[in-house]
């Protein structure tokens, strides 16, 4: 017991003395931890170096997550008290993050900051990082839906220009499976993914969720118009039913004519180049999402930079947010990456808005909206993702609109149900929030 | 009288509490967080845990989602631990033949499955499954058989991925076997020979029964492993095509880990225990009854 006593006592003379050796020498540089994921990770080094010329008593320590392991690292990282003191975020884990506690707010750094001007960035990512009026990220790349389309045989089938609307992309699919044949398709749709879905119900003005996001919404009128949309290109065999495990290479089927279009990210840009021979790169380019009436939202997706509330060194984590936020850091990001800028003034570079196929990106970024945020959401979209792949499943071309429309009302009753479970915890806290406020 | 007990309790001592640490205290931890709605929320603070006794159990027992993995394990085990045993077996007696030669480099090519990496041989199973340029839709091509789409369509994704861990897995039973066949006596197929038992009856009469303990430990082996899929459907389908080829441990996989619902990921872990465990002591009473006979 005595002994005990005598460790801890000089554990804690050892740690005082090493406190004061760190105050009391200025010529120690002050070390930063920023956790970074996948090819972002790769390359954080390299912005870094520039940050670490410009602030000489600063050291930055880059770790590189993998995507796949990043959740579970940040989750323990927060339960073992080993969080970083900035991290790249994907700003669909930023209301968990938030809900935990785990992130620094940021308002007043950036309302001080002379580089991070809010009015610069897209609205709709800006958004992505603010919880009930707090703001937790800056936002660093961005990502986003677009439809990657044959040229050729979008003109054989009567569009020069890309449709913007629901009804004139029906009329164009319609035409190009008239052309196609029973085996070839005209739009892929994998049963796998969420985002095209997602994309025609963020269109809607209804919103996912009701009543700060305490229950499902998914029998509101929109999401009716946008799964009923999503499904009538089964009904019709617009597009096969097959998941990305059977289309793994959607760049070399878009050139084989397989389908005439698909919704991707700005990564298929490079993926495309890369893999098409120089005399197919005429075949292909890219459009924004059609909408409802007109051109429509997408999906707000991409990175965020998040300060940990445990940093101890506060201002020199914020000046390194600062610093990968800036115009000029953003397009060196971008030469490197092929990630997006957040911000209109990164945009203004020849490399940007003189690349045509980038550019319908810019046009689009106007019109992103976020998802709900809710620590549940990924979890609801999963769901979604499952309950709506089952709906794909049932329909055929003999399904009449009478039988749509009920398997479109299973659906969405189905799926409010299960959101309503999954929000029953979300429920219980706000509840107890309110009922303890004074 | 006292002092040889209290010199062999300190003896044990030290394997006991190792035991204790990492196996019975985290077994009745996760036993109380069945109890508990555990979740992210609880993650953040201890105080968002609520008690909410079986209500997890009484959940997870409505959801259809836990019945059809539960279906898809079984069809798993069903269909693919006798397959398997089945493989194993065939090589073993092939590999044992008098005639064969070169028997170690069969032996290594046989089980050079079992040694590689499932993520490695997946992507090549996937291109083999693929439905448009696939290996075994060209081959049954050749006999008129249309395309099958093996991983997209609901029906034919467990067949494929039963076809995928038997051809991982048998190499493991094989060499077990082979140890097992070399270990009958030569007189007994001498002496069997001489009866005028053919080659089936001395399969039948003189390799099975005196294969009978390599068997059990094989089967009790075999099942607990394909109980417990979860690698296959983990690298070649997520789940999918339509959550057909979600297992109990991948649903457990999901909640627990992808959604932090920890409480109720303890729960599937009890329950697919207890069904393991059932599964086994059936196999055993089974056993007992066919050595007695």
């Amino acid at each position: 017991m005595i002994r005990a006593a005598a460790i801890a006592a000089v554990a804690a003379v050892g740690a005082a003395a090493a406190g004061l050796a760190a105050c009391s020498d200025p010529g120690a540089p002050t070390t930063l931890r920023l956790w970074a994921m996948g090819r972002e990770g790769e390359v954080a080094a390299e912005l870094v170096a520039g940050f670490e010329r410009e602030h000489p008593a600063i050291h930055v320590e880059v770790q590189q997550l993998p995507w796949t392991s990043a959740h579970e690292k940040l989750l323990t990282g927060f339960v073992g008290d080993a969080t970083p003191d900035v991290a790249q975020l994907g700003n669909t884990w930023l209301p968990e993050l938030a809900a935990l506690g785990a992130l620094a707010p940021l308002d007043a750094e950036v309302a001080a900051s002379p580089v991070v001007r809010p009015a610069d960035y897209f609205a709709g990512i800006w958004d992505t990082n603010q919880i009930d009026g707090t703001l937790y990220g800056v936002p660093w790349y961005v990502d986003t839906r677009l439809v990657f389309y044959r040229r050729d045989l979008f003109a054989a089938a009567g569009a020069a220009t890309p449709p913007t609307s629901w009804a004139d992309w029906l009329t164009v699919l319609r035409a190009i499976k008239a052309r196609a044949g029973a085996d070839r398709y005209a739009i892929l749709l994998p049963l796998d993914e969420f985002d095209q879905l997602l994309a025609f119900a963020l269109q809607q003005g209804d919103p996912l969720l009701r009543d700060r996001g305490r229950w499902g919404n998914f029998r509101s009128a929109g999401f009716r118009r946008a799964l009923t949309f999503y499904l009538q290109m089964f009904v019709e065999q617009l597009a096969p039913i097959a998941t990305e495990v059977q289309v793994s290479n959607p760049w070399d089927e878009l050139a084989r004519g397989y389908f005439a279009c698909f919704l991707h990210g700005p990564w298929s840009i490079g993926e495309f180049r890369r893999r098409l021979p120089a005399d197919q790169q005429a075949l292909w380019t890219t459009a924004a999402l059609p909408g409802p009436t007109g051109p429509g939202a997408a999906t707000a997706g991409g990175s965020s930079l998040v300060m940990f509330r445990r940093t101890t060194h506060p201002h020199e984590a914020w000046q390194l947010i600062e610093y990968l936020s800036r115009p000029e850091v953003e397009r060196q990001f971008y030469a490197l990456t092929a990630d997006l800028p957040p911000r209109r003034t990164a945009w203004d570079d020849p490399r940007l808005a003189g690349d045509d196929q980038v550019r319908a990106f810019r046009d689009q970024l106007e019109r992103v909206r976020r998802t709900p945020p809710v620590p549940e959401w990924e979890r609801i979209v999963t769901e979604m993702r499952v309950v709506s792949e089952r709906a794909a499943r049932r329909v055929s071309p003999a399904t009449t609109p009478a039988e749509l429309a009920a398997i479109v009302d299973a659906a969405v009753t189905e799926l409010d149900a299960r959101a309503d479970q999954m929000l029953d915890k979300r429920r219980w806290m706000l509840d107890r929030a309110a009922g303890s406020a004074p | 009288m006292t002092a040889r007990p209290r010199a062999g309790w300190a003896f044990v001592t030290p394997a006991v509490a190792a035991v204790a640490v990492v196996f019975i205290v985290p077994v009745i931890a996760a036993l109380a967080l069945s109890f508990t709605d555990f979740d992210i929320y609880g993650v953040a603070d201890v105080h968002n845990v609520r008690f909410i006794g079986l209500d997890n159990y009484r959940r997870l027992l409505a959801t259809p989602l836990f019945w059809s993995a539960l279906g898809n394990t079984l069809f798993f085990v069903v269909v693919g631990a006798p397959l398997s045993i089945a493989a194993s077996l065939g090589a073993a007696v092939l590999l044992d033949a008098r005639v064969v030669r070169a028997r170690g480099a069969f032996r290594t090519a046989l089980f050079a499955p079992v040694v590689t990496t499932v993520v490695a041989v997946a992507v090549i199973w996937r291109y083999i499954f693929h439905t448009r340029y696939g290996f075994l839709n060209y081959v049954l091509g050749w006999f008129g058989i249309g395309a099958v789409d093996w991983l997209g369509d609901p029906r034919w994704s467990m067949p494929a991925l039963i076809g995928f861990a038997v051809w991982k897995n048998f190499g493991y039973n094989m060499i077990i076997f082979v140890a097992g066949l070399q270990s009958i006596p030569g007189d007994l197929y001498e002496a069997a020979r001489i009866d005028g038992a053919g080659r089936l009856a001395q399969f039948r009469h003189v390799t099975l029964p005196s294969l009978a303990p390599t068997m059990l430990l094989v089967t009790i082996l075999t099942m607990v492993g394909y109980f417990q899929l979860f690698a296959e459907p983990y690298v070649m389908t997520q789940g999918g095509p339509a959550q057909s080829t979600t297992s109990v441990l991948y649903f457990m996989f999901e909640e627990g880990f992808k959604w932090w619902n920890l409480g109720y990921a303890s729960a599937v872990a009890f329950v697919l225990f207890a069904l393991m465990l059932a599964g086994t002591l059936a196999q055993l009473a089974v056993a007992r009854r066919w050595s007695r006979a």
